[in-house]
């Protein structure tokens, strides 16, 4: 409880023109930690992500970060080379669509094993052996490792996408509908695999989703937005038990029972 | 003996939206503490608000108006204000829950339900899952079964692998909401003796026990939440 | 090297080496930056050349821009100088700059290339200039343009071994025979052009100025003398170069790259140096291959 956050975002803003993107949303992601930020499309939530995770520059706000080294760094004024070093080595970015994330022509194992080469790993035994485990530990046959995601099924891509983004020990996770595009009972094994790493890894995790059962099943803390607003913010199971807002009572009386 | 947990002024009422805004009040001016070594039983008709006290306390409700304070690390939290990652450091460390639900996580073995609470606190894995071993053999459920993921198993199975999950750790603070409900007379004895035993460790336990039997066993107090209804004050 | 020619020399009526002075200016620009920037890849206006894309236009007009009337040219095509596109690249320069030719390696003081090194190690002096099809290297893997200049930027070459690794994954082995990427003075990778990997050790140090003309790709990159040029590995994948069997039927060269040639149809074949000018050298200084004695022996 004495340690310091991972991530301050301070009042971040992105306009498109007139239109609003995010508004002056703040908050702290600690260590350890999976936040959620849910709302129906074109709440703002995706711009928001791409905004903390620098993909997007705010119109306004800062994002600081707390470096391995302990030391605090303003995102936004980082060199780009810093940044993206920063990308590939001590964060992930899971997509949507995995094919947005992966190297569609290449091997799963060399998916897997790039990220270890641009950090300067420069021993083809010891890249297969870790990409070789990493398949296994998303549940990826290890037979499968010469092959290309394109003769994957959807779900496996994205259990590949990812074996990518933590082979390189992220602290910091972020994921855009991580579960968007699969069907239910793959969606149910993706979720539970990404739970199970989240909390091995000890990885911190923004969450955005439309769907409140994975904010339930993966996050401790949530952010309802809507309009660009964060219009209501805590522990998971408070905003799901006990919903304040009329929208996010709206939205959890949306949910289908089964 | 030390007080473990302070409810006072507590006030809890829901705005209902999304039928005008009509405000359904649950309980007013809730006051009561609850000492280490003590088992509080709220009492009172179904519809009171038991449930709804447990989970503020819990931190799943919020609360209107009001403080509920526990100790924890030494130091006072206040539950209705702290932020939700000192909620969650309270959950890990000083109050446990035991719902009338287990809340199934698909593919996790029962075993490995019941040993998460001590996992996720730092201890071993393997000597998570021996704690919850004993546990188990102590509530009878049978051995094939703690492999498997507790989806399918029924109703007293369930129950009794949340109640292990619940009393797998050292929480100094026990929230019990009817975990008794579905089990038979062997078994609700088993907890009994297990809530004797927490009691005798100085833990506080404040629960919702429908079964006389159970409530005769374990309760010091009685607490009739009949007192916080605002409907009886209206009356 | 002066290509300034007074105009009372009667070739005012065009312009020396076909490429007009301010075009030349702009492209020696270009190649000054690269040998300041070893293996970067500098833009430059790439002009129309009287013959089509792929014919080695970049290294044309880098040669055009270099060549002084003092100067003398060997043009070679996968080693030999006799082949369609030497000859032709030759001839061009005899009939726009009318300098002096060769095929013997030693006496050039340019070498326009395409896809060989010479086996004869280059010296200080001489200039190798080479026909780039795709001066690319991380665009197998990254097709956007502003991204793999971001790259190169930034140093981030974790791409590149991504090939390397798919080569081992799929043929246990690293296939790639051309072409072989190499990193120039510990900075930037480079495509060597489509040379055989046995070439690429022949880079690294070399007395010679290398030159490399990307005509449709509007780029020239460069290494300059006795520049570090490392070709990429892993560690437990380290790079190789071609090994043959047997010397060279004509000459009996050994460790020289070896060009296949078939002889009947029954499956007869020789393999004979790629470099014919050190093949005939080798021959005129006694030195005779298996196939070249059993012909003797037989006359």
């Amino acid at each position: 409880m004495t340690d310091a956050p991972l991530l301050k975002v301070n009042a971040v803003s992105k306009f498109y023109g007139q239109r609003i993107g995010c508004k002056e949303v703040s908050f702290d992601l600690w260590p350890g930690e999976v936040l959620a930020i849910v709302g129906e499309s074109g709440s703002g939530k995706t711009t928001l992500l791409n905004c903390i995770s620098t993909r997007l520059l705010p119109t306004t706000g800062s994002v600081e970060y707390t470096m391995r080294d302990g030391s605090v760094r303003d995102l936004y004024h980082m060199s780009e080379a810093e940044r993206r070093f920063l990308m590939r080595t001590d964060w992930g970015f899971v997509h949507q669509n995995p094919a947005d994330g992966l190297r569609m022509t290449v091997s799963a194992g060399a998916n897997v094993g790039e990220r270890l080469m641009a950090v300067g790993n420069r021993h083809y035994g010891n890249i297969r052996a870790t990409a070789s485990d990493w398949l296994t530990r998303v549940e990826i046959s290890k037979d499968r490792i010469d092959d290309a995601p394109r003769a994957f099924s959807g779900g496996m891509r994205q259990r590949l996408q990812i074996a990518r983004n933590l082979v390189t020990g992220p602290r910091l996770v972020f994921m855009d509908e991580p579960t968007g595009g699969l069907d239910v009972s793959v969606q149910a094994r993706l979720l539970d695999l990404v739970r199970g790493l989240v909390n091995d890894l000890g990885l911190s995790a923004i969450i955005v989703t439309h769907d409140l059962a994975v904010a339930r099943l993966l996050s401790h803390r949530m952010m309802v937005m809507k309009d660009g607003h964060v219009i209501e913010h805590g522990l998971t199971d408070r905003v799901l038990d006990d919903p304040r807002e009329p929208y996010t009572q709206l939205l959890v009386s949306s949910i289908l029972q089964v | 003996m030390a007080t473990s947990l302070v409810v006072s002024e507590v006030f809890k009422s829901f705005t209902m939206h999304l039928r005008d805004g009509i405000k359904l009040p649950v309980v007013k001016d809730v006051n009561f503490s609850v000492a280490s070594g003590e088992c509080i039983v709220l009492g009172g008709p179904s519809g009171i608000g038991k449930s709804s006290i447990l989970k503020m306390l819990y931190g799943n409700y919020a609360v209107d108006a009001g403080q509920i304070l526990v100790s924890h690390h030494g130091r006072i939290v206040d539950i209705a204000t702290a932020d939700p990652r000192t909620v969650l450091d309270v959950r890990r460390h000083t109050l446990g829950y035991v719902s009338q639900f287990l809340r199934t996580v698909p593919r996790v073995s029962a075993l490995d339900v019941v040993a998460e609470p001590l996992v996720a606190r730092g201890v071993v894995a393997e000597e998570a899952r021996q704690s919850a071993s004993a546990l188990l053999s102590q509530l009878n459920l049978p051995k094939e079964l703690w492999g498997l993921p507790p989806a399918t198993f029924s109703g007293g199975e369930q129950q009794r692998v949340n109640i292990a999950r619940g009393f797998i750790t050292d929480h100094s603070i026990l929230l019990l909401d009817e975990p008794t409900a579905s089990l038979d007379a062997r078994n609700r004895r088993v907890v009994v003796e297990m809530i004797a035993e927490k009691k005798q460790k100085g833990v506080a336990l404040l629960g919702i026990f429908h079964d006389e039997e159970v409530r005769e066993a374990v309760a010091g107090r009685i607490l009739d939440v009949m007192q916080f209804s605002p409907r009886k004050a209206a009356a | 090297m002066s290509p300034e020619v007074p105009s009372d020399q009667g070739l005012a009526a065009y312009n020396f080496a076909y490429l007009d002075e301010q075009t030349k200016r702009m492209i020696r620009r270009a190649i000054l930056k690269a040998i300041a920037i070893p293996g970067y890849q500098v833009p430059f206006a790439s002009r129309e050349m009287p013959m089509p894309y792929g014919w080695g236009t970049g290294g044309v007009q880098v040669t055009a821009s270099i060549i002084g009337p003092d100067d003398v040219l060997k043009v070679i095509d996968q080693g030999a100088d006799d082949t369609t596109n030497a000859v032709s690249i030759r001839a061009f320069f005899q009939k726009v700059a009318n300098v002096a030719v060769t095929t013997h390696t030693k006496e050039a003081t340019i070498i326009q290339t395409r896809h060989r090194i010479p086996e004869q190690a280059l010296s200080e002096g001489q200039v190798l200039v080479y026909q780039v099809p795709i001066p690319e290297p991380l665009r197998f893997l990254e097709p956007r343009e502003t991204e793999t200049r971001k790259m190169h930027a930034l140093e981030e070459y974790g791409l590149m071994h991504v090939k390397l690794y798919e080569d081992i994954a799929h043929n246990g082995r690293i296939s790639k025979t051309y072409a072989y990427p190499v990193k120039v003075a510990g900075r930037y990778v480079m495509d060597p052009s489509p040379t055989p990997k046995f070439d690429n050790p022949k880079m690294h140090m070399s007395d010679a100025l290398q030159l490399f003309g990307a005509g449709r790709e509007k780029r020239i990159y460069a290494i300059p003398p006795y520049t570090e040029v490392v070709s990429l590995d892993f560690e437990d994948h380290p790079f190789e170069i071609q090994r043959f069997d047997k010397p060279c039927a004509l000459c009996g060269a050994e460790n020289v790259y070896l060009d296949e040639v078939i002889l009947d149809d029954k499956g007869g074949r020789m393999f004979v140096c790629s470099d014919t000018d050190h093949c005939e050298d080798r021959r005129e200084h006694g030195h005779a291959g298996e196939m070249l004695a059993r012909q003797e022996a037989a006359e």
